[in-house]
This record gives structure tokens, C-alpha cells and sequence, in this order.
């Protein structure tokens, strides 16, 4: 990538002079290049890997991928390899499983790169991304009805502990259809600390569905060094690139989970003594972040596209996590899953209200007219019911008009109706929409639906078009 | 500045965008440098001895300690001519158009474009004759840019004397000589349609006016409670997902500026390209022609370089400077602020410079009033009377949506406008989500002789009456939320009826509706008299002891809620028709009513 590295040799060193956290400090080195890719060989002969973090004129910080443990400053040699980080590959990945460096697990035979490609990519220019405004039919009504998806969004899944978050991302990724279209496509799927019987769910989803031979899979695993989870999600979407820009393919990535990846940056810069930001993350946590997420999209003149998938627990609900907050703020919207709706039983407990997608009223514009005014209505119908459900917390049920009984009736109504369906179960958007109207029908008097032009009522109201099913 | 030889030193030291160079002695503070075999762009920062600590606009991957650095000589500027409109820059006002044919869909490393075409021949009509005494800020010609903007070819600041030559009017590019002025010591300066500006240096002008005209907005709950004014400064601060960057296109769209700078700082990628995509199709409601051809876009999104990220505010307003020095008026929408000041933070603390408040550097303040203190109306330079001004808009990104982190209290102490963006309201999709409590506008005394001058004498009384019942609302909720809805009496209840009317009818917009988007000031001011009007009129029914459910049952209660979207032009014609159903149907209930009382 860089003309003045290519000329550089491999260089050794035994000069370690300090070893902190996940850091080597190695001195008398005056060449070393920035992110330059290093190998560190311990006295036993152990191989690990490193990145330069720091260089300088008689030293430079190396970080460590698999940890500084066992690692002596007298007999650990330190080479600088004279390349940056990078990741070979080739379509014969599909169907294959890595490491969360891009090194081959599955005991099949090594990668042929067609290329080696820098792991960290090049920003996107923004007046190449083309918008992303084809609606994938994720067969989840509170997805499609309601926070769509489209092909080149990243729409992360935020969570908790003990959810159905990889249920549902199984569930995306084997059910995500553009209606009418056949089109090449694969999954990559980077496990990133999460544990190997979660690991072994997704490829046993993959499996049965029979996608595994378009699936590539990087596992970093809760038991694998926590350093190396800074490089999986780049390892994972420069594979993604390939495949996407320079094979045409549309390209599912789906990560968890980031907030992993956020903890081992900030050991890293804990152990650089950096100055903190938020909660001891550091300030730089955002741009990080967004050099993953915006590697994202589509772009003009080319087939292929990204759309993106992570899943971000928040520790203890708390949406104003850093790692949480800083991706909503990237991202091009949030799914939210609620334990509330868990504990009543509903199957993906997705809380519509404060869950979004940025790029629903672009995608709708090719869906149905109603689409979005019905989603609309959805919403103010919700959070009616929800603000009357605290009221009545407060005041008995007594206490309330009759509208207001209407809504709170929707409001049961539309989780079990709506929100809740089965885990196999795949409905299209016309079911979908249908759900939504009947609702409507049934407890919403005509004289309250203000988010419906007339004509779209008339249009697509099934009481209008003479059956109802 | 004198250009003497290029200072060459190398480097010493990387780490992330900031790299230590040695052997720089003779450099200035803020001049450009080549960075390394790749010929990167930077900036000094900081001077010491014979160290330079630079920030880089680029990618440092690869940089090894012993690579040549040079110095330019120039410090980080513009360019201004003719050409700039339009275009879509990176935070060092590289051309992305530009960059995107030479290096494909990903911004390769060590680039470099001219941001201005350098042939393009632009129609030049000369307005000086020779032997004229001009000064800087004059205008010596006129180019027709776009089919919006007449591009204004000035005298550059600093330069005065007697015309000795200025071009015939034709076609010429803009490094050609236009006018050659010499000045009382005998000197020639000569003068080309382009003309540089180091961005972190305000262009000068000649006095600061007092604000007194609105930024009409065509939004609602904007121009009519929380108005800003041409040459004001506005913050708007919201977690995510409340809509701050569709307010901020809202307004790049609709704004009554003459111009628009638009900086994406730091923010998604598909936002720019929405921008793109969209304006060259809006058309200017005045003349037709496409937004496009008034607006220039910074991008530099989150996944650039973040050091450029810094610069790009600097680039946006230097920008919207030169074209308020033509006497128009602009405005500058910044999104985020919020990534702005991360990109200080991440610099400062590669400095390891003493951290503040949250790791931000202490003089995160002292950089935020800088910036907004560029906005204004001013007397632009000149011997002619020109009045030109810069509106700042920045939207603030709190971490955790959590308005007492520092960049929003910083902001605060600067900017007269804060609209307060509310998760529970965008949460409820409630749009713009701008919380009426919470915000504020300290324009508004200003405003009001506009308002009554220009939209109608009783627009205060109105908009203080609308105020009055939304902050009535909040306090019947409180009991409300105790009691229940039934324990308050029947006026009440008719109250919070239309505040509900005033929050969804009139403040609720629908940004991508296409008669909704904007709403001209006439339209506000009758949308608003009819439901106040209606508020009078059921309080009167109440007295009357007509039951409120039945007043809610009235028809024209649709009418009223359809009325945003009735297009401008029969907006009067349908105010007039509303007003005459609600008599009439009050009328007829009051009727059944009297019937209905000797009966008992």
C-alpha cells in the first residue's frame, strides 16, 4: 500500500525495554513505520503478531494481538516485518471459517489470495456512495412494517443480556429477500468475544438453511486474545469489500458483539495511558467506530453492496453506554430489543418506539404507498397506548375516556399480533401490512386515523376493498 | 508572505494523525507541509525549537521516523473565485468530484486537486473604469456563476490605489490578470478572479451591525417561537435519532440566505449523498432553478481523516466570509460540532496536553466562540455601502443525549438561538422534535417590529397566546398524570384538547412533504389565528354549557387539521372557509342546545 514500505526488509530486534498491558516497548529501533506489521517470537518459540502503534527516532510501542503474557524482555524477539497489516482473499473463502486475524481454523488447506488486501481499507468518497433505497424483506413484521431495511444500511441491533439478539440476527440473515430478485449474494458473520456455543448456534442456523457455502466466518471467541478483536471487524469487512465491490456480490455482514471490540480498545488505551473520555473509553472511540461502520453501503457504477448488522449489548439496558450511544450516532438507525416485551412472551421483543431506520421513507417510496403512513400510524397509535398504560398505572382504568380505552386495547393487541411471530415464520410485507390494518380496523375509529391521507385509506384499507380477512 | 526556501526537516516521530518532524527551523505556526515519501498533507501545530508537530490530513500508515518533510511556505487557505459553488470539498477543500475521477470510489493517500477549475473560462464584465481609485473590498467586475449567483470579483483586503488596467469584458479563467491596481507607493498589484484566505484568519470588515431582519425558515415551530436572524447563531443539540441533521438540511433547503455552506463534520457518509442527490433536484421557489446552484458542501465524514475534520469548519466559514463580503447573505450549517471538538480532543491529547472537562482541552470554549464569532451582519470592506452577514447553525451531538457534557454548555454560553431536540417527542415521531419548553430564542424582542411590520400587527399577541396554553399544557399534565384525566374541570380539559391541536396540527411538519416542507410566514400566521380562534370559540361554547366531547365531534375540527397542507396560495380562501364552517357549526349545536333546554 505505501511506496516507501515496500522497500523495507524484515528487521530483528531483542531490545525490548518495557512490556505493559497488551504494549511492547522496543527500543534502538529507528525505522519502525506507523501500524507497521510486526511478529514477536518468545524465547520458547511462540509466534505472536503485533501492529506498531507509536514510532519514533530509538523506539517504538508495539501492540500485541494475543496479549503480553509469557512474553520476557530478554529472550522475545521482536521482527518488523516491512508491510502494514493485511488480509489475503479470494472467493474461495466463502464457505470457510478464520481466526479473528483472517488465518484459516477449519483445518482446510491455506487461502490462494487472488489478493492481499490493507486491512483498514480507504474511506469511502462520499460523491461515490450511491443511496441505499432497496427494501430487503426481512419476513419480521416490526422490521418491515416498521423499520426497514434496506441493501447498503448498517442497522444495529441494540440488546441485553439474555435476549434472543443472535435468534433474531439468525433470523435476518436467513430469511432477507429483495422481492422479485435472484442475486448473488453471501453472509459474513465475525463472532467478536462472544462464547463458542453461541459461535456454534450461528453456524448451525447456516447450516440448516443450507447458506453456509455463501458463509464466511471470522471467530474471535471469548476465549481468544482480547487485542486481536481491535483488527476482526476490519479483517471482516475487508473481505466483505472484496467481495461486494470487486466481485459484484451483495454482502450480509453480521458482528457480535461491538461492544467487545470497544473494551479492547480502551485496554489499549488504558494501558497507553491515554487521556480518557466517557467512562475510560477513549476519545477517539467514535472515529474508530465509524471506520467500521461506514465501510458500509453502496456505491455507484458497481452491483455489489454491504449492508450491516451488528449486534451491541447495553450493559445493564443503558442506552447511553459509549460504545451504544457513539454507534447509534453512526449508524442509520437502532433496532432495540426491550426486556419488557421478553418477559411478556414476544418473540422479537423489539420495541418499535424508540427504534428507528434512518432510510424507511427513501425505501418506501418503492414499496407501497401506504407503507409509510401506515407506520406512521402504528407509532402514534404505540406510544398513545404506552403513555396511557402509565396513566393508568397511576389511575385505574376507571379513570379513562373512551378513546383512550381504544388505544390501550390496541396497544395489547399490536404485540401479540403484530410484533410477536414465530421464529421460522417469514411473512411478506403485503401479510405484514395487512396485520396492520386490521388492527386499525378493529380498534382505531376512523375519525383518529390523521397519519392516513384519504385516498391511501380508500386505496388500501381492506374495508374498502370489500374483504377482510 | 515572503516565500523563502522550503524548510526540509524529517521526521522524528508518528503516532496516529500527529507526527513530530525535526529539523524545522524556519517554518511558521499553521503553515502546510508534504509529509513523508507520500507526499501527505499536514499542518503545523505547534512549534519548538527545531521540532514541528504537524497534524496530518491523511491516513499515517507506512510513515517511518527519517522521512523528508517540507514546508510550503503558504499557510492552510482557500481558494475563492468563481467555480466554487456547487462543488462538494473534503475538509481542506480538496474536490471530491475531482479526487473521485482520478482515484476511483476510495480517496487514495498524498492527492491533490485544485479546488477551483483552473480552465474553465467564466463571462467577465468589468464595473471599474481604468484610472478609478478603488480600496479593498471593491468590486471590480461581475461574473454570472450560476443562474442564482452573480459572483462578485473584489479587490483583495489590504490592497488600494488607482486602476491601471482592468480587463474588457470576455471570457477569461480565472489565474488570468483582471486588473492591475497601483498603489500610492508606485507598486503594481496584480489582481486574478481568484484569490486565496488562510481559513483560521476571519476576512476583515468594516463594522458589526446590530441583527434585524428574521432567517425565515419556512419551519413552523422556528420562525414563529424561536426565531434566528440573518447574521444570528443557532445550536441544536440532540441525542440520536432526533433529527438534527434533517433540521439542518430542512434549513440548507429553506432558509431565505442567499448562499449556503454546508459542513458534514464528521457524519455519516449516505447523509452527504442524500444532500447530493436531492438538491440539484429541488428547485429555488423563486426562480425555478436548482437549490444546487446556492449551496457548496464540506464533507468530511466520520471515517476520514480526522485531523481534516478539525479544519473543515474553518474551510466552511472562511467560504461563507468571502461570499458575505460580496454583500449576501449566508448561512453556514455545521453537522456536528460535537465531531469537531472529538477531533480537537483526540488531537490535544496526542499532544498530551493538560485535559479539561471529559478529555476535551481547556480551550474547547475559547475555539467554539471563535467560530460562532464569525457569524454576523456586517459593512462589508469598500468604498460603496455593502451590508453582507453569516448565520452560524451547529448542531451539537451530547454523548447519551445528555445536555450537560461540554460541548453543549460551552455552545450555550455563545449562541442566541438553542433548539433543544427531544428523544420522547422523536420517540412519539413528532418532527422537527424541537422541545417548546426548553428552547429558547433571544432574538425575539428584535424581531418583533419585523413581525408586525411585515406578517401582521397581532403576530406577537398570537404567538404569545399559543406559548401561554403549551406552558399551560405541562402544567395540567403534572395533574393529570396525579389525578386523571376526569378530575379537571371541562375548560381544562378543552385546553389541553387544543394544545394537542397546536402540537400536531401546527407544530407537528412533515419535512419530505411536498407542501408541508415550507411554510411561508403568511401561512403560519393563519394557521395559527384559526386554532386560536377555534380556542375561543369553544371556551365561549363552554360557558354555554355545551358538553366539550360534543364540540370535539365537529367536522371542521378535520378541516383544521388538514390545513398545512393546503398549498400557499389558497391558504387565505380556506382560513376564511374554516372560520365560517366553525360558526356555523358551533351555531347549529348552540341551536339544539336552546331546543333542548325548555324540554327539560
Amino acid at each position: 500500500m505505501s511506496a516507501s514500505m515496500s522497500a523495507l526488509k524484515a528487521r530483528k530486534y531483542r531490545t525490548i525495554s518495557e512490556i505493559s498491558g497488551p504494549l511492547l516497548i522496543v527500543k534502538s529501533v529507528n525505522d519502525a513505520a506507523y501500524n507497521e506489521l510486526v511478529k514477536v517470537e518468545t524465547g520458547s518459540g511462540e509466534i505472536r503478531t503485533g501492529v506498531v502503534l507509536e514510532s519514533a527516532e530509538g523506539y517504538s510501542v508495539v501492540q500485541v494481538f494475543e496479549g503480553t503474557s509469557g512474553l520476557d524482555v530478554d529472550t522475545t524477539g521482536v521482527t518488523f516485518l516491512g508491510e502494514t497489516l493485511k488480509v489475503p482473499v479470494s472467493r474461495d473463502m466463502l464457505g470457510r471459517i478464520f481466526d479473528g486475524k483472517g488465518q484459516p481454523i477449519d483445518g482446510g488447506p491455506a487461502i490462494l489470495p487472488e489478493e492481499e488486501l490493507d486491512v483498514y481499507g480507504a474511506p469511502i468518497n462520499p460523491s461515490a456512495r450511491e443511496y441505499p433505497r432497496e427494501f430487503i424483506q426481512t419476513g419480521i413484521s416490526v422490521i418491515d412494517g416498521m423499520n426497514t431495511l434496506s441493501r447498503g444500511q448498517k442497522l444495529p441491533i441494540f440488546t441485553e443480556a439474555g435476549l434472543p439478539h443472535n435468534l433474531l440476527a439468525a433470523q435476518i440473515a436467513r430469511q432477507a429477500t429483495i422481492p422479485g430478485k435472484e442475486e448473488e449474494f453471501a453472509i459474513v458473520f465475525a463472532a467478536i468475544g462472544i462464547t463458542a456455543e453461541e459461535a456454534m448456534f450461528f453456524k448451525n442456523e447456516f447450516t440448516r438453511t443450507g447458506a453456509i457455502e455463501r458463509l464466511v466466518t471470522f471467530l474471535n471467541l471469548a476465549e481468544n486474545p482480547a487485542i486481536e478483536r481491535v483488527v476482526t471487524p476490519h479483517v471482516a469487512l475487508t473481505t466483505a469489500e472484496f467481495l461486494a465491490y470487486e466481485n459484484d456480490m451483495h454482502v450480509l455482514v453480521i458482528m457480535t458483539d461491538m461492544l467487545n471490540y470497544g473494551e479492547a480498545l480502551r485496554e489499549i488505551s488504558a494501558a497507553r495511558a491515554e487521556v480518557p473520555g466517557r467512562r475510560g473509553y477513549p476519545g477517539y472511540l467514535y472515529t474508530s467506530l465509524a471506520q467500521i461502520y461506514e465501510r458500509c453501503g453502496r456505491i455507484h457504477s458497481n452491483k455489489g453492496s454491504i449492508t450491516f448488522i451488528p449486534v451491541v449489548t447495553m450493559p445493564g439496558g443503558d442506552i447511553t453506554h459509549p460504545v451504544v450511544d457513539l454507534s447509534g450516532y453512526i449508524t442509520e438507525g437502532q433496532l432495540i430489543l426491550t426486556r419488557e416485551l421478553h418477559r411478556k412472551g414476544i418473540y422479537p421483543p423489539l420495541n418499535p418506539l424508540p427504534s428507528l431506520s434512518r432510510l424507511m421513507k427513501e425505501a418506501t417510496r418503492y414499496t407501497r404507498k401506504d407503507h409509510m403512513q401506515l407506520s406512521d400510524m402504528m407509532y402514534y397509535c404505540y406510544s398513545e397506548a404506552q403513555d396511557l398504560r402509565s396513566l393508568v398505572a397511576v389511575v385505574g382504568e376507571e379513570a379513562l375516556t373512551e378513546r383512550d380505552r381504544a388505544y390501550l386495547s390496541f396497544g395489547e393487541a399490536f404485540e401479540r399480533r403484530f410484533i410477536n411471530q414465530g421464529i421460522y415464520e417469514n411473512r411478506d410485507l403485503d401479510t405484514t401490512l395487512e396485520i396492520a390494518w386490521n388492527l386499525l380496523i378493529e380498534y382505531i375509529p376512523e375519525s383518529e386515523w390523521k397519519r392516513l391521507d384519504p385516498d391511501v385509506i380508500k386505496g388500501y384499507c381492506p374495508k374498502y376493498r370489500g374483504k377482510k380477512p | 508572505m515572503v516565500m523563502n526556501m522550503p524548510v526540509v526537516g524529517k521526521i522524528a516521530r508518528i503516532a496516529g494523525p500527529v507526527v513530530v518532524a525535526k529539523g524545522m527551523r524556519g517554518s511558521q505556526m499553521f503553515e502546510l507541509v508534504n509529509v513523508g515519501d507520500l507526499n501527505l498533507i499536514g499542518e503545523i501545530i505547534r512549534l519548538q525549537e527545531d521540532l514541528a508537530t504537524i497534524q496530518v490530513y491523511e491516513e499515517t500508515s507506512g510513515l517511518r521516523p527519517g522521512e523528508n518533510v517540507v514546508g510550503t511556505g503558504r499557510l492552510l487557505s482557500v481558494e475563492l473565485g468563481p467555480g466554487i459553488l456547487t462543488q462538494i470539498y473534503d475538509g481542506i477543500q480538496r474536490p471530491l468530484e475531482v479526487i473521485k475521477s482520478s482515484s476511483g470510489a476510495f480517496i487514495a493517500r498524498g492527492l491533490t486537486a485544485p479546488a477551483l477549475p483552473r480552465e474553465k473560462k467564466w463571462n467577465f464584465k468589468p464595473k471599474v473604469k481604468v484610472g478609478g481609485k478603488v480600496v479593498g473590498g471593491d468590486i471590480l467586475g461581475e461574473v454570472s456563476e450560476t443562474a442564482l449567483i452573480t459572483h462578485k470579483v473584489m479587490v483583495p483586503p489590504g490592497v488600494e490605489g488607482e486602476v491601471d488596467y482592468i480587463a474588457a469584458e470576455g471570457e477569461y479563467n480565472i489565474e488570468e490578470v483582471i486588473a492591475r491596481i497601483r498603489d500610492p507607493t508606485g507598486a503594481l498589484h496584480e489582481v486574478q478572479m481568484m484569490q486565496r484566505w488562510p481559513v483560521r484568519k476571519p476576512r476583515p470588515y468594516k463594522t458589526k451591525l446590530d441583527p434585524v431582519q428574521p432567517l425565515l425558515t419556512g419551519q413552523r415551530i422556528i420562525d414563529t417561537f424561536f426565531p434566528i436572524v440573518k447574521g444570528g447563531t443557532a445550536a441544536i443539540p440532540g441525542g440520536f435519532g432526533t433529527g438534527k441533521t434533517v433540521t439542518q438540511h430542512q434549513l440548507a433547503q429553506w432558509a431565505d440566505a442567499k448562499v449556503i455552506v454546508y459542513i458534514g463534520c464528521g457524519e455519516r457518509g449516505n447523509e452527504m449523498t442524500e444532500m447530493l442527490e436531492r438538491f440539484p433536484e429541488l428547485r429555488d421557489p423563486k426562480s425555478g432553478r436548482p437549490l444546487m446552484e446556492r449551496t457548496i458542501m464540506i464533507a468530511n465524514t466520520s471515517n476520514m481523516p480526522v485531523a481534516a475534520r478539525e479544519a473543515s469548519v474553518y474551510t466552511g466559514v472562511t467560504i461563507a466570509e468571502y461570499f458575505r463580503d460580496m454583500g449576501y447573505d449566508v448561512a453556514l450549517m455545521a453537522d456536528s460540532t460535537s465531531r469537531w471538538a472529538e477531533a480537537l480532543r483526540e488531537i490535544s491529547g496526542r499532544l498530551e496536553e493538560m485535559p479539561g472537562e471529559e478529555g476535551y482541552p481547556p480551550y474547547l470554549g475559547a475555539r467554539l466562540a471563535e467560530f460562532y464569532e464569525r457569524a454576523g451582519r456586517v459593512v462589508t470592506l469598500g468604498s460603496e455601502e455593502r451590508i453582507g452577514s453569516v448565520s452560524i447553525i451547529g448542531a451539537v451531538s451530547p454523548p447519551g443525549g445528555d445536555f450537560s457534557e461540554p460541548v453543549v454548555q460551552s455552545t450555550l454560553r455563545i449562541v442566541k438561538v438553542f433548539w433543544a431536540l427531544d428523544t420522547a417527542l422523536a420517540y412519539r415521531r413528532h418532527f422537527p422534535a424541537i422541545n417548546w419548553l426548553t428552547s429558547y430564542s433571544l432574538y425575539l424582542e428584535t424581531l418583533e417590529d419585523w413581525f408586525k411590520k411585515n406578517v401582521a400587527p397581532d403576530w406577537s399577541e398570537l404567538r404569545r397566546e399559543a406559548m401561554a396554553l403549551l406552558q399551560k399544557e405541562s402544567e395540567l399534565l403534572e395533574i393529570v398524570r396525579l389525578v386523571g384525566p376526569d378530575a379537571l374541570p371541562e375548560a381544562d380539559r378543552a385546553t389541553l384538547e387544543v394544545t394537542r391541536m397546536i402540537r400536531e396540527d401546527y407544530l407537528m411538519q412533515h419535512a419530505y412533504h411536498p407542501v408541508d416542507s415550507y411554510c411561508s410566514t403568511e401561512k403560519m400566521y393563519l394557521m395559527l389565528k384559526t386554532i386560536l380562534y377555534f380556542n375561543q370559540k369553544v371556551k365561549e361554547a363552554i360557558a354555554k354549557g355545551i358538553p366539550l366531547v360534543e364540540i370535539l365531534r365537529l367536522p371542521v375540527r378535520e378541516d383544521i387539521a388538514r390545513m398545512k397542507l393546503v398549498p400557499y396560495e389558497k391558504i387565505r380562501e380556506a382560513a376564511e372557509e374554516i372560520k365560517r364552517k366553525l360558526d356555523e357549526q358551533l351555531e347549529s349545536l348552540l341551536k339544539g342546545r336552546e331546543v333542548a333546554v325548555p324540554a327539560r
